[in-house]
């Protein structure tokens, strides 16, 4: 009999004349306790993220794309990755290229395999969307797409992310119901810069993941 | 540097108590736990302060893992229909042996040289580092903490903080004698060389290996938990990624994932949630430009089926490895976690590991508790552990052929001379004449108890009987009182 049969017929055996317990679910105990008003969702968020080392900042709609490219400027970062087809790629794009910063665009437009070296060793910052945002436990939700692949927001030692303040939801059964259906390849929650306390529980950021991260709140969006 | 650590290699399950001794005369050893150890329950009190909440959440924690398990069978055949449907292979292993065969020809069918594993407590049961290694692929633990301790050839102390034992000088001094790294005791500079050996190490590895926290039947997806980013990079940079798991490990729908999600990051680390909640439903997709070709699930049995048969000791089975349990244990705080010799130390290792080895192989894990109870106070999914560890005691001592057997190794304690000391006793306590007969004596002639009651007096002093007996002084008072 093969591993899967065996193990199936064993577990089928042990559970012979006993009835599956009903759901228990109950979605009060873990909504409830974590429900916020519209502008305590945003400040949470930003208490949060910054007690675990993000930069946090609050903008809007026609002035993120200037304050990004200052903050590059202060950082001397002088290339971002960027999504170009979506539309906060667009309007950085165009503000960059209007204002003629001296900031180096770059696009994830071909497969990994064809620029990993690039990646790993030449790619400074990078700059991606936000699926949603989890006011109870400070964290992005991240979507990985043809457009913003997955090692964007991992690879880079800065790495950016735009968030509209009305997609902030209050815990993360919320922010379930709000879900792609079907599940994407893969979804991410992203709550910090890496960071690990594996030696002698002294935190420290940075460990394989970015060592910041930025996070943009566009409040009238 | 100058404690008596104890090598891995040295050390086995067999000999816990052997090891305990060793482990503590260890000063250093002895420091680094208990401040580790205090730091560790007091971040997950400060995260969980309402105590109705937690409460409420560790109820529903339980019930979740209890109805998972009620219908085990059909929910792995759920996850596994569905991982299939969106492109992830799924193997079976009943034994670890079967796990590592099933690895081994993933690795040879893309002719793999390089290995770069996430923290997998799995893949430590089936000694994966080493069975590459024996076919000629290099197996490289990412994990900070992970990848400390294989420099130093040992076995990780605790499941989510394998290389707690050690301070930041013993860690320096390591880099500086195994990666030739000028020695500094700055976390900061560590953590950095690390990371920048072990990018280089993501960037040439053939495959990724990972765990899984939850798995996820309903959308077939993997769960993975993590702070660091490596368990990020080593499921989504290397071509294949193949995740090892229990066949426990899985959870009816996503919701569930939600309490589950946060008793376990609260009850190990007290954060609310990690930096990096990875989900992963598919491997790379047409149109995607980076994740994994290939991935794959290997789900591993390995004894889980024999706790699984019994209903008490199948709540074993509720574990989400969170390690509160070892956190708040007085006696994995004082020998550490290596003395156990087992890959799952503490109460919980105390408890699941005679599933994983047998008895014969743990002889001695069901007694080292003192039964203060603190672990299954603390348990985020409620597992009863002390009653587990007394149930696993009478096991251990249960005539080696008794049926119907329940564990591998039953009986591995038993002493036919224990046996007929309490028949003895149990004669005695059943028959008044003889009750009073002896007690009469004990207290007549407690004089004459000898100083020496063999493994008794090692550690206490000999007890000496009153000179009346309860049921004397009882009957003076009541006749005085009349």
């Amino acid at each position: 009999m093969s591993a899967r049969n065996k193990i199936l017929a064993d577990l089928r055996s042990s559970l012979l004349g006993t009835t599956p317990i009903a759901d228990p679910f109950d979605s009060s105990l873990v909504d409830e306790p974590w429900r916020y008003s519209i502008a305590e969702r945003v400040t949470r968020l930003k208490e949060l993220m910054t007690a675990v080392h993000s930069e946090v900042l609050l903008t809007n709609n026609s002035e993120w794309p200037e304050l990004l490219s200052d903050l590059l400027a202060a950082r001397q970062v002088n290339k971002l990755l960027i999504a170009p087809a979506t539309a906060h790629g667009k309007a950085f794009s165009a503000y960059s290229q209007a204002t003629q910063k001296p900031l180096q665009l770059l696009a994830y437009d071909r497969p990994i395999e064809e620029w990993k070296r690039e990646l790993f060793d030449d790619v400074p910052a990078s700059f991606t969307g936000t699926l949603a945002g989890i006011a109870a436990t400070g964290t992005l939700v991240v979507q990985p797409s043809p457009d913003e692949p997955r090692l964007m927001s991992l690879v880079p030692p800065l790495h950016i992310a735009l968030l509209n303040a009305s997609q902030i939801y209050d815990n993360l059964y919320q922010a379930q119901q709000h879900w792609p259906k079907p599940m994407p390849s893969n979804l991410l929650l992203i709550s910090g810069p890496s960071k690990t306390a594996d030696i002698e529980q002294v935190l420290a950021y940075g460990a394989h993941g970015p060592k910041d991260l930025i996070v943009l709140i566009v409040e009238d969006a | 540097m100058n404690s008596q650590r104890i090598h891995a290699v040295d050390i086995t399950s067999r000999n816990l108590k052997a090891n305990a001794r060793l482990s503590l005369k260890d000063q250093q050893l002895r420091h680094n736990m208990r401040s580790a150890m205090d730091s560790l329950i007091s971040k997950r009190i400060i995260s969980m302060p309402d105590e109705d909440e937690r409460e409420n959440l560790r109820e529903l924690g339980n019930k979740v893992r209890a109805s998972a398990l009620s219908q085990l069978p059909d929910l792995l055949e759920r996850l596994e229909a569905n991982l299939t449907q969106q492109g992830i292979q799924v193997h079976w292993a009943s034994t670890t042996a079967e796990a590592n065969d099933i690895v081994l020809k993933i690795a040879q069918a893309r002719n793999a040289k390089q290995v770069i594993k996430g923290k997998s407590m799995v893949s430590e049961e089936m000694a994966m580092n080493e069975y590459l290694t024996e076919h000629g692929i290099e197996a490289l633990e990412s994990d900070m903490g992970e990848y400390i301790i294989q420099l130093d050839n040992e076995k990780p102390t605790h499941i989510i903080m394998p290389a707690i034992h050690k301070n930041a000088e013993q860690v320096g001094r390591l880099f500086e004698h195994r990666l030739a790294i000028p020695y500094t005791d700055d976390v900061d500079s560590l953590i950095q060389s690390a990371r920048s050996i072990l990018r280089e190490k993501f960037f040439h590895a053939d495959i990724g290996i990972s765990g899984v926290n939850f798995a996820v039947a309903e959308t077939g997806t993997l769960l993975l938990v993590e702070n660091e980013g490596n368990g990020r990079m080593s499921t989504t940079v290397p071509p294949v990624h193949i995740a090892v798991t229990g066949i426990e490990k899985v959870v009816a729908n996503l919701q569930d994932t939600v309490p589950l999600l946060s008793l376990l990051t609260r009850s190990a680390l007290g954060q609310g949630i990690t930096t990096y909640v990875n989900m992963i439903s598919a491997p790379r997709q047409p149109g995607e430009l980076d994740g994994p070709e290939e991935v794959h699930l290997v789900l591993l049995d390995n004894g889980r089926s024999q706790a699984f048969a019994d209903s008490e000791l199948r709540q074993t089975l509720n574990c989400i490895r969170c390690g509160a349990c070892m956190n708040h244990c007085p006696v994995y705080t004082r020998i550490g976690g290596q003395a156990y010799g087992t890959v799952y130390p503490g109460p919980i290792g105390k408890i699941i590991s005679p599933h994983l080895l047998g008895l014969e192989n743990t002889p001695d894990h069901p007694s080292a508790s003192s039964l203060c109870g603190a672990c299954g106070e603390v348990c985020p999914v409620k597992i009863p552990i002390p009653a587990l560890l007394r149930r696993l005691r009478e096991e251990n001592v249960k005539p080696p052929q008794q049926q119907p057997q329940i564990m591998d190794g039953q009986g591995s304690r038993y002493s036919s001379k224990e046996r007929l000391l309490w028949k003895g006793w149990q004669y005695f306590n059943s028959l008044p004449w003889l009750y009073k007969t002896g007690t009469f004596m004990a207290t007549r002639f407690g004089g004459l108890t000898p100083k020496n009651l063999g493994p008794w007096t090692q550690n206490h002093s000999a007890p000496k009987p009153a000179t009346r007996s309860l049921h004397e002084l009882a009957k003076q008072h009541l006749e005085k009182k009349s």
